[in-house]
């Protein structure tokens, strides 16, 4: 399908033909702050009013990965007693995320990789299955947290089944898939004329001069920078201030790390098997049940986070364990930064 | 991961489900370790030694428990559980008869296809002794594909050793030397009294020959290396088994993983010149 271009003033009137078909999701405006009215908060949340839609987000807390992989998720269910019968839950139903930025679906990469990869993952997999994806190009980084360029996470290529890029008043829509084009039937768009393509192209010279690298290095380097790095007192020295909360994980596009447990219901007559996000920066992530903790000092713990985000992840999986997007900056209550901590161990080499 | 990989991943059978399995024999070996002999209900376990599975308590939870037996005995296989938290306390008040959930078997094994015609020389501490004997049941079974077998034990007292009949048939037998010591003896005890370290300077070790076993709390493990490398043995003929905290068996939960390795997939049989190079192993 060739590109088609949208008004803005027709996004509503898309979002509520969607939703008319399956839930849909989006950034929507949070909050406005009290002190500062130009400093304004975006989610992700269900769209309940499709006028809420804000494609003018910058950050969210936390990404749409929430949709996919929920922080809580049922897998087994099963009765007490005698004749347990363990039964698989997998809850799954069709589902748009709409205007993922190229950080998220990077990020999303990474989870279907991970999840896809030796042992298939269904609970996570036949969502992400039931899930459309129209992407939202960015023309300016969210903020100096941003790092996106240098991670590659910027400029996606797939993982998407429609493409939006904010041009003048209107959106540049490009299809990527089957299941794009049926999201786009139900749009009034027009086919893009030879002065759109010039404005997408405009949009796209833009972009490449308001991102800046932010490493001293490729990022390709970073697993090798990494190794060279791990027995350095650096870790040590910027876990001093890390209370080991681990909001870096919680808010962290690609974490996946999980917990697991069982829960009885209130008849006593059934129970179910449940995982739950987990953090690698809570001290008994690596405790097993002797007492013995292999990660027991927090800045071990700290250095595992760095590494899985920029060698362990890409290793296992092809895809980056860091998208670039800052959140865990963002989140770090003792400014804990990942993109200046790939930075000051450039320094260890 | 291409569109294809996602759709057939999205139908694929939950890794997460138990299959169940019913209790032939129970038996409270220690006041903290329980045996237990089961058999699938449906398809029996196909697994090798060193390898372990997920055992469930319904409405409880899942503990990862070493299978302690050999494929080698048969159809049903066998688990040792030390009562430590919810899983393996609730496993107290299960006997004969009574049905467990089971994920797996998980893991790799002891690859004693590279041990054949080699000497073998066993070394468990405490607990260690239940992974190992799933080594050491299919070496006795197969006694004649493997050179000389030696079987070191060790434990803190005599009341805390396991498979004690065993370990007095093991000893029994003039094809294999095993050794027993206790940190500390009782009234009763006439073996050997100290360290397991101490009963390297009992044996020989046919260094150029040999492949060492090592299963046991981590400071057990790190001098007991050291005994073995210092009878000559290589790096990578010194086998260990890793404990790790896992929640899924299959690669993803992340608590097992040791730098870039899962344990539960890779693991937990590593030669020490693999620890040694992961630095976080031990």
């Amino acid at each position: 399908m060739l590109p088609h271009v949208l008004k803005r003033g027709d996004l509503a009137a898309w979002v509520e033909a969607l939703a008319a078909e399956s839930r849909v999701a989006a950034p929507v405006l949070k909050e406005t702050s009290v002190s500062d009215p130009t400093d304004l908060k975006f989610a992700w949340e269900w769209v309940v009013d499709p006028a809420e839609v804000r494609l003018d987000y910058t950050v969210t807390v936390l990404g749409p990965k929430k949709f996919l992989w929920p922080p809580r998720q049922r897998l087994v269910r099963y009765r007490l007693g005698a004749d347990p019968a363990p039964q698989a839950l997998v809850d799954h139903e069709s589902q748009v995320l709409f205007g993922v930025h190229p950080c998220d679906l990077a990020a999303i990469g990474t989870l279907d990789a991970a999840f896809a990869k030796d042992v298939a993952d269904p609970h996570y997999l036949a969502r992400r299955r039931d899930t459309a994806i129209v992407g939202l190009d960015c023309g300016a980084p969210c903020d100096e947290s941003s790092f996106c360029l240098d991670m590659g996470s910027l400029y996606p290529e797939s993982g998407f089944d429609v493409m939006l890029t904010p041009v003048n008043d209107e959106y540049f829509v490009e299809v990527a898939t089957e299941r794009g084009e049926a999201l786009v039937e139900a749009a009034r768009v027009r086919p893009a004329s030879k002065q759109d393509m010039e404005a997408h192209q405009a949009f796209a010279e833009e972009k490449r001069s308001n991102f800046h690298y932010k490493l001293p290095y490729e990022v390709k380097y970073l697993p090798e920078v990494l190794d060279q790095s791990y027995d350095s007192l650096v870790w040590e020295a910027i876990a001093r201030r890390c209370f080991s909360c681990g909001s870096c994980n919680t808010t962290c596009p690609t974490c996946y790390c999980f917990d697991v447990y069982d829960e009885v219901e209130p008849d006593l007559a059934k129970g179910c098997r449940v995982r739950r996000y987990d953090s690698c920066q809570l001290d008994p992530f690596a405790e097993v049940a002797g007492g013995e903790n292999f990660r027991e000092e927090r800045w071990s713990r700290l250095r595992h986070r760095m590494f899985r985000k920029g060698k362990y992840i890409l290793e296992q999986t092809g895809r980056p364990g860091c998208v670039g997007c800052g959140r865990c900056d963002r989140a770090c209550v003792a400014d804990i930064s990942i993109k200046d901590t790939y930075v000051q161990i450039a320094g260890s080499r | 991961m291409t569109r294809t990989d996602i759709e057939q991943g999205a139908t694929a059978e939950s890794p997460y489900v138990p299959k169940m399995a019913r209790i032939l024999a129970a038996d409270q070996m220690t006041e903290t370790e329980r045996f237990f002999r089961l058999e699938m209900e449906g398809k029996a376990l196909v697994y090798e030694p060193g390898q372990f599975v997920g055992v469930t308590v319904f409405g409880v939870g899942e503990s990862p428990i070493s299978i302690c037996s050999s494929p080698t005995q048969g159809d049903a296989f066998e688990l040792t559980v030390r009562s430590v938290g919810m899983v393996t306390n609730a496993l107290k008040g299960f006997g004969a008869g009574d049905r467990l959930g089971i994920r797996g078997p998980f893991g790799n094994r002891f690859d004693y296809d590279a041990m054949k015609g080699q000497d073998v020389l066993f070394v468990a501490g405490g607990l260690g002794l239940a992974p190992m004997r799933s080594l050491i049941r299919y070496v006795l079974d197969t006694r004649g594909d493997f050179g000389k077998v030696t079987i070191l034990v060790g434990a803190r007292e005599p009341g805390l050793l396991l498979f004690r009949d065993e370990l007095a048939q093991w000893a029994q037998r003039d094809d294999v030397d095993t050794r027993v010591t206790v940190d500390r003896g009782d009234k009763a005890w006439k073996g050997d009294v100290g360290v397991i370290t101490r009963l390297f300077r009992k044996i020989r070790v046919d260094a150029a020959r040999t492949y060492a076993v090592i299963v046991g709390p981590p400071i057990m493990f790190k001098f007991t290396v050291l005994e073995a490398l210092a009878s000559g043995i290589p790096e990578h003929r010194i086998l260990c088994s890793l404990e790790r905290h896992m929640k899924c068996g299959v690669g993803k939960c992340g608590h097992c993983q040791i730098r870039g390795v899962y344990v539960c997939r890779e693991g937990p049989v590593f030669t020490y010149e693999q620890v040694r190079n992961l630095r976080e192993g031990i």
